[in-house]
């Protein structure tokens, strides 16, 4: 087929090809976004706490003062003091220098088990919102299937049968909220997919990957990215929940919620030992609730109070 | 509105079907032989060979799953246990009623806490008692449950001495499970509350009620608590779920032998039939309060009664092109 050459089609391509050249299209978007966030106070506070976990994820041998697992048992069980801000664990391991290195395993997990369930939920719910029909039938039922187990007894039934580990309790968590993604997605895209934009770039011939990459998905980002931003939250308490219970991420790693069900035992002697890692889970839960809090109103005005 | 309950049950069946195919697949394809376990690393093949036979576990998977879920169909038999050697049913449904009674219990806690205190930061917006409230449901809702409860224990019954750190036994050594789980919840029931109502008195209805002279009381809960209601009962349906199957961090802290408890043992010991039991019922459970909350709608709201009621009217051909 000859390729239409009308004057306008031309300039509509040359449109989109530049739109293509200065690749972030949306930074203006994203730029007004954060300028609204920044009047938001709690969510900024919120923003600082999460950078100053990721920075203590990113370069904890420049932080902590301490490797994660130097064990000295004739200092075990010290009260917090100048030495150690935080105490120390029955193995004589400085309790700080495992929470900072503990946030490196807890940001892991959460960011990487959102980035699988984004992706996966994502890409069921578009292909069942624009294919509709059968396939939108089928893979919504198999969804409500993963809906009916609880989330966090999902985790908890993969890591009894695949046992614990990084690499499980990873996908054992992406699992249990690719639903939740998917009817983000899915909702979204129906809202959307009959619009003129979406009639327009299929009538100058754009693939359905590309109406579904370029004008579907960018249309339903922002309910995205605040699922996501509560999603590793979410991810984070979970993992907690599972290493508290033994289930998860396997010692000698640091990790909040191992560090609690190890310090559990001790409660009556040595206090601090089981309150500074969970007043990190804490701090860690709350800013994100704050950031997707503060997310959410800049990035819908309608929803601002 | 019988009818829609009845078609509601009806749809649960074949996702229930698909949970059991799920669980049973997760522990059939987990690896490690629960026979070898069971009889120990070094006893014999045929030792071993005898046990995979008692077990039923020398059959095609296809074969046992089909033998599964018939005995769960047919006689709502989940199994016998390897360690007990008990029907599964029989252990779940001992263990079940403490597990829902710390629910229920933390459930009336959390609403008697978080519903008027959202009532409360959303009539009196700005207010000390709002920011205040804002605060500390944030941080409710943010604090980990099990950390909440060694914080409990920390404080009631190392420090004060005042309560029992464990067991379950009777009222005073129920609270510190109850305020652990029923806090964080009212966290949660306050929040939404608080944002719900926020949205309905801004209507125009609120205002015309005003205007017509309501007092304020008959305002707030007549028109606004009523319309704001059904995300509040959304949330309180979530949390009870979550309080069922989440129960397992709690009963573990304050060893208390509920469902939760059981099932973390069987999967350290590798007891799949008691896993996969466990799983599977609380999947019924949450599946079943679901099925109220959105029954409860219609009773609550009858803008939902209605469309239930036309729903039923309408042909079943119009009814398929919906779905």
């Amino acid at each position: 087929m000859a390729k239409i050459t009308t004057p306008a089609m031309e300039r509509l391509r040359q449109a989109e090809k530049k739109r293509g050249a200065e690749k972030p299209g949306r930074s203006s978007a994203a730029r007004e976004v954060l300028h609204r966030m920044t009047y938001n106070k709690l969510a900024m506070a919120g923003l600082a706490i999460f950078l100053l976990l990721v920075l203590c994820a990113l370069f904890p041998q420049v932080i902590a003062p301490e490797g994660y697992d130097d064990q000295n048992y004739a200092r075990a069980f010290t009260a917090p003091c100048l030495q150690f801000p935080l105490g120390t664990d029955s193995f004589g391991r400085d309790i700080l220098s495992r929470v900072i290195w503990g946030a490196r395993t807890s940001l892991c997990i959460g960011v990487l088990s959102v980035s699988f369930s984004v992706l996966v939920g994502g890409l069921i719910g578009a292909v069942a919102a624009y294919y509709g029909g059968k396939l939108d039938n089928v893979l919504m039922r198999l969804m409500d299937v993963l809906m009916a187990v609880p989330g966090f007894l999902l985790c908890i039934a993969i890591t009894a049968a695949f046992g614990s580990g990084f690499i499980v309790i990873v996908w054992a968590i992406a699992v249990g909220s690719v639903p939740s993604y998917a009817r983000i997605v899915r909702a979204a895209v129906l809202t959307i997919k009959d619009s003129e934009f979406v009639e327009a770039a299929r009538s100058i011939g754009a693939s359905d990957v590309r109406i579904t990459m370029k004008h579907l998905l960018p249309n339903c980002l922002s309910p995205i990215i605040v699922q996501a931003t509560m999603g590793v939250a979410g991810a984070i308490l979970s993992a907690a929940g599972l290493s508290f219970m033994g289930l998860g991420v396997q010692p000698p790693t640091p990790e909040w919620g191992y560090m609690l069900n190890a310090g559990k035992q001790y409660i009556r002697d040595a206090w601090w030992i089981v309150t500074f890692p969970g007043i990190t889970i804490m701090a860690a839960i709350f800013s994100l609730n704050l950031l997707g809090d503060g997310l959410r109103d800049a990035l819908d005005p309608k929803l601002k109070k | 509105m019988w009818k829609y309950i009845l078609k509601r049950l009806l749809m649960m069946i074949p996702v229930l079907l698909g949970v059991l195919l799920l669980v049973f697949m997760l522990n059939a394809f987990s690896p490690g032989d629960p026979a070898t376990q069971l009889v120990g690393e070094n006893a014999s093949a045929e030792a071993i060979e005898a046990m995979r036979e008692q077990l039923g576990l020398n059959k095609p998977v296809v074969q046992r799953f089909i033998d599964y879920a018939a005995g769960v169909v047919t006689r709502l038999d989940l199994g016998t246990s390897y360690q007990s050697r008990c029907p599964v049913r029989d252990e779940i449904l001992e263990r079940f009623p403490t597990t829902a009674l710390l629910a229920a219990l933390s459930m009336l806690l959390a609403i008697a806490i978080g519903l008027p205190a959202g009532i409360i930061s959303a009539t009196k917006q700005y207010s000390l008692f709002d920011r205040l409230g804002t605060v500390v449901s944030m941080i409710g809702v943010s604090m980990p449950n099990f950390w909440q409860g060694l914080m409990n224990i920390l404080v009631f019954a190392v420090m004060l001495s005042w309560l029992p750190a464990s067991g379950f036994y009777g009222p005073k050594y129920w609270i510190l499970p109850v305020l652990t789980v029923g806090t964080s919840s009212a966290a949660t029931i306050c929040r939404m509350t608080r944002s719900s109502m926020l949205e309905v008195v801004r209507q125009d209805y609120i205002r015309t009620a005003r205007a017509k002279g309501q007092t304020e009381s008959n305002i707030i809960l007549r028109h606004t608590l009523k319309n704001a209601l059904i995300p509040i009962i959304t949330v309180i349906g979530m949390q009870l779920g979550g309080l069922l199957c989440g129960a397992t961090l709690t009963e573990s802290i304050f060893a208390i032998s509920g469902l939760g408890r059981y099932m973390l043992d069987a999967i350290k010991a590798r007891n799949f039939p008691a896993v996969q039991g466990s799983v599977l019922f609380l999947a019924v459970v949450f599946s079943v309060c679901n099925l109220l909350v959105d029954v409860i709608y219609a009773f609550v709201d009858p803008r939902i009664r209605s469309m239930y009621v036309k729903k039923g009217k309408k042909s079943a051909g119009a009814d398929a092109g919906q779905a």
